[in-house]
């Protein structure tokens, strides 16, 4: 068993992971927030602000729906029969659900990256980069070559893609292609990267790789994080969000906390168990 | 315990596991006798008819004289060729665009059209040859709708025949597109696509070789379609391009010579039929190689 205070230890190398993440600005509240399926709540009581230009990690076990709750963020759950999200999410001022925003334009601003990479099938390396844009109206090839490099470079892919941008993407390694994602993402220029399990699918190399890419992004994309991983938590994020399936299978807000306060010293017992591998 | 029995039980087993291996052997050979009998009966009695004649003349009634003066099948050739063009001309956007809303959608209305197209797939062709001539032929003049008939055309037999793709086409398109991976979907959606965006520029292009596969499928069953064409489109035996003129067709040819007197005639059926095994043969095969390569390009 890895021990939580040692993984603690090591994360506060990491710039950024000192002090208090919420000291700086906001980038979303949530408040009383659910997600219900037919009547079934997913999850329930998310009251948190998420700081700007930090990493924000969801972790928790299986059903405690933090899933849900990411794609609740970018309103993933309108095509879903029967799904109803409660409460409020405001992204700056504006709450995402009621506050008049139309949701193709919320997701623009809000980016996913998702488990598995999931790169258009049909469309080139270049293709897929510029596809969010494409999507969106923009045809100018000169902005669309400038987003494109641009993407590609912060994605860390540029150095290996930029001489075979017309290849498909499908000749990528599941890493490169993860990647591929993540720059594809960047390019539509969003305020908020939301990521499921990002590195779950890939090789610890490829894990590695996207999580250094992580420190480096956030100066330009505040970023939550759903991940099983716990050191991965541990190791990327700034302010870290516990959640844990209540007695009705429903999932709940737990524990917010600095990612080092709460590997360290959880106010909750719960947490503490969690982070000890008691169960989960 | 369990290896004393085994032991014992193992040449028992083998010999009734040969026993069932055998007996399956022999359901394929008698599945298999009758499909190879038609096709060996088929190029043998229809090949020695395909000659520069059977592809360019006009049928001709044998005469006394000369018994196997018969002409050819330009204007079967031609007549199949504008009546199934027709149809797959309105059949394949409408079929596509329905399958395309019922992968797409949910909603009560989908599901009703859903059993609409399967019930369709069901009926007896031969309904939509009395539809194509109560609506095409002799018109329409019921509940206060009149639609004048325009008579015996190729456009009746396309009518008919294209009400018989649809369906076809829609079902089969509707698996091609609900293939593509809800993933795949999802990344349109979080990338701010609309969704009418992502159908036509993700979705459709990701399905391409399932949908050109359904729709080359349909087409090489409407192009054996006898029963629906059977007495709408005039049966003419001059070689015409007019959709709104009376017009031939490869199986109506076969059925047509196949109960003539003439036994030249008769005899001919089995070199339309042979030609018209081809060309679907040449569809379907065509249709799996052009899907391979499509897929084959994507690598």
């Amino acid at each position: 068993m890895v021990d939580p205070m040692a993984m603690a230890t090591v994360s506060t190398g990491m710039s950024g992971q000192d002090g208090n993440p919420w000291s700086g600005l906001t980038s979303m509240r949530f408040k009383d927030v659910a997600v219900s399926f037919n009547g079934r709540t997913a999850i329930r009581g998310v009251n948190f602000h998420v700081p700007k230009n930090k990493v924000t990690s969801l972790i928790g076990p299986s059903g405690s729906g933090k899933t849900t709750l990411l794609r609740a963020i970018n309103r993933l759950h309108d095509f879903t029969k029967g799904a109803v999200v409660s409460g409020s999410i405001r992204l700056g001022d504006t709450d995402i659900y009621t506050g008049g925003i139309p949701a193709t334009l919320l997701r623009t601003r809000v980016g996913m990256v998702f488990q598995r990479p999931n790169p258009f099938p049909t469309m080139s390396i270049y293709d897929n980069v510029v596809s969010g844009l494409r999507f969106n109206g923009i045809r100018k090839k000169a902005v669309l070559e400038e987003a494109a490099e641009s993407a590609l470079i912060a994605a860390a892919l540029w150095d290996s893609v930029s001489n075979r941008m017309k290849a498909h993407a499908s000749t990528l390694s599941g890493g490169e292609q993860q990647r591929l994602c993540i720059a594809r993402a960047l390019a539509v220029e969003p305020e908020v990267l939301l990521m499921d399990e990002p590195t779950s699918s890939l090789d610890p190399i490829s894990m590695r790789l996207i999580e250094e890419l992580l420190g480096e992004l956030k100066s330009r994309v505040t970023i939550v994080i759903v991940t099983h991983n716990m050191q991965q938590a541990a190791r990327v994020s700034d302010l870290c969000a516990f959640f844990l399936m209540g007695s009705d299978r429903a999932g709940e807000q737990i524990e917010v906390a600095p990612t080092k306060k709460l590997f360290s010293e959880p106010d909750d017992p719960r947490t503490l168990d969690y982070i000890q591998g008691r169960f989960g | 315990m369990v290896q004393r029995v085994a032991a014992r039980t193992l040449e028992r087993r083998i010999r009734i596991s040969k026993a069932m291996v055998a007996l399956c052997g022999v359901a394929l050979a008698l599945a298999l006798v009758p499909l190879f009998a038609i096709l060996f009966t088929l190029v043998q009695k229809g090949l020695r008819w395909w000659n520069i004649d059977f592809f360019t003349q006009t049928p001709q009634f044998p005469s006394l004289l000369d018994p196997n003066q018969i002409g050819g099948i330009s204007n079967a050739i031609v007549g199949s060729l504008v009546i199934d063009g027709v149809a797959a001309l309105f059949a394949i956007p409408i079929g596509v665009v329905a399958g395309l809303f019922l992968a797409e959608s949910t909603s009560r209305f989908a599901r009703v059209l859903r059993t609409t197209a399967e019930i369709m797939t069901g009926l007896p062709s031969i309904l939509l040859g009395i539809f194509a001539y109560q609506m095409i032929v002799i018109g329409f003049d019921e509940w206060g709708v009149k639609l004048p008939g325009i008579g015996f055309s190729a456009i009746a037999g396309s009518f008919a025949i294209g009400i018989l793709m649809i369906p076809i086409i829609m079902k089969a398109a509707e698996a091609a597109l609900r293939g593509v991976p809800a993933t795949i979907r999802e990344a349109g959606l979080a990338l701010g696509a609309r969704r009418g965006v992502i159908a036509r520029r993700v979705v459709i292009p990701t399905a391409l070789p399932g949908l050109v596969t359904a729709v080359l499928l349909a087409f090489s069953r409407a192009v054996g379609e006898t029963a629906p064409i059977l007495w709408v489109i005039g049966a003419s035996t001059v070689v015409s391009w007019n959709p709104r003129k009376e017009m031939a067709s490869m199986p109506l040819q076969i059925f047509q010579s196949a109960t003539s007197p003439y036994l030249s005639l008769r005899e001919e059926a089995w070199g339309i039929a042979l030609l018209l095994v081809v060309i679907v043969l040449v569809i379907n095969l065509g249709s799996r190689l052009f899907a391979a390569w499509l897929q084959k390009e994507r690598r």
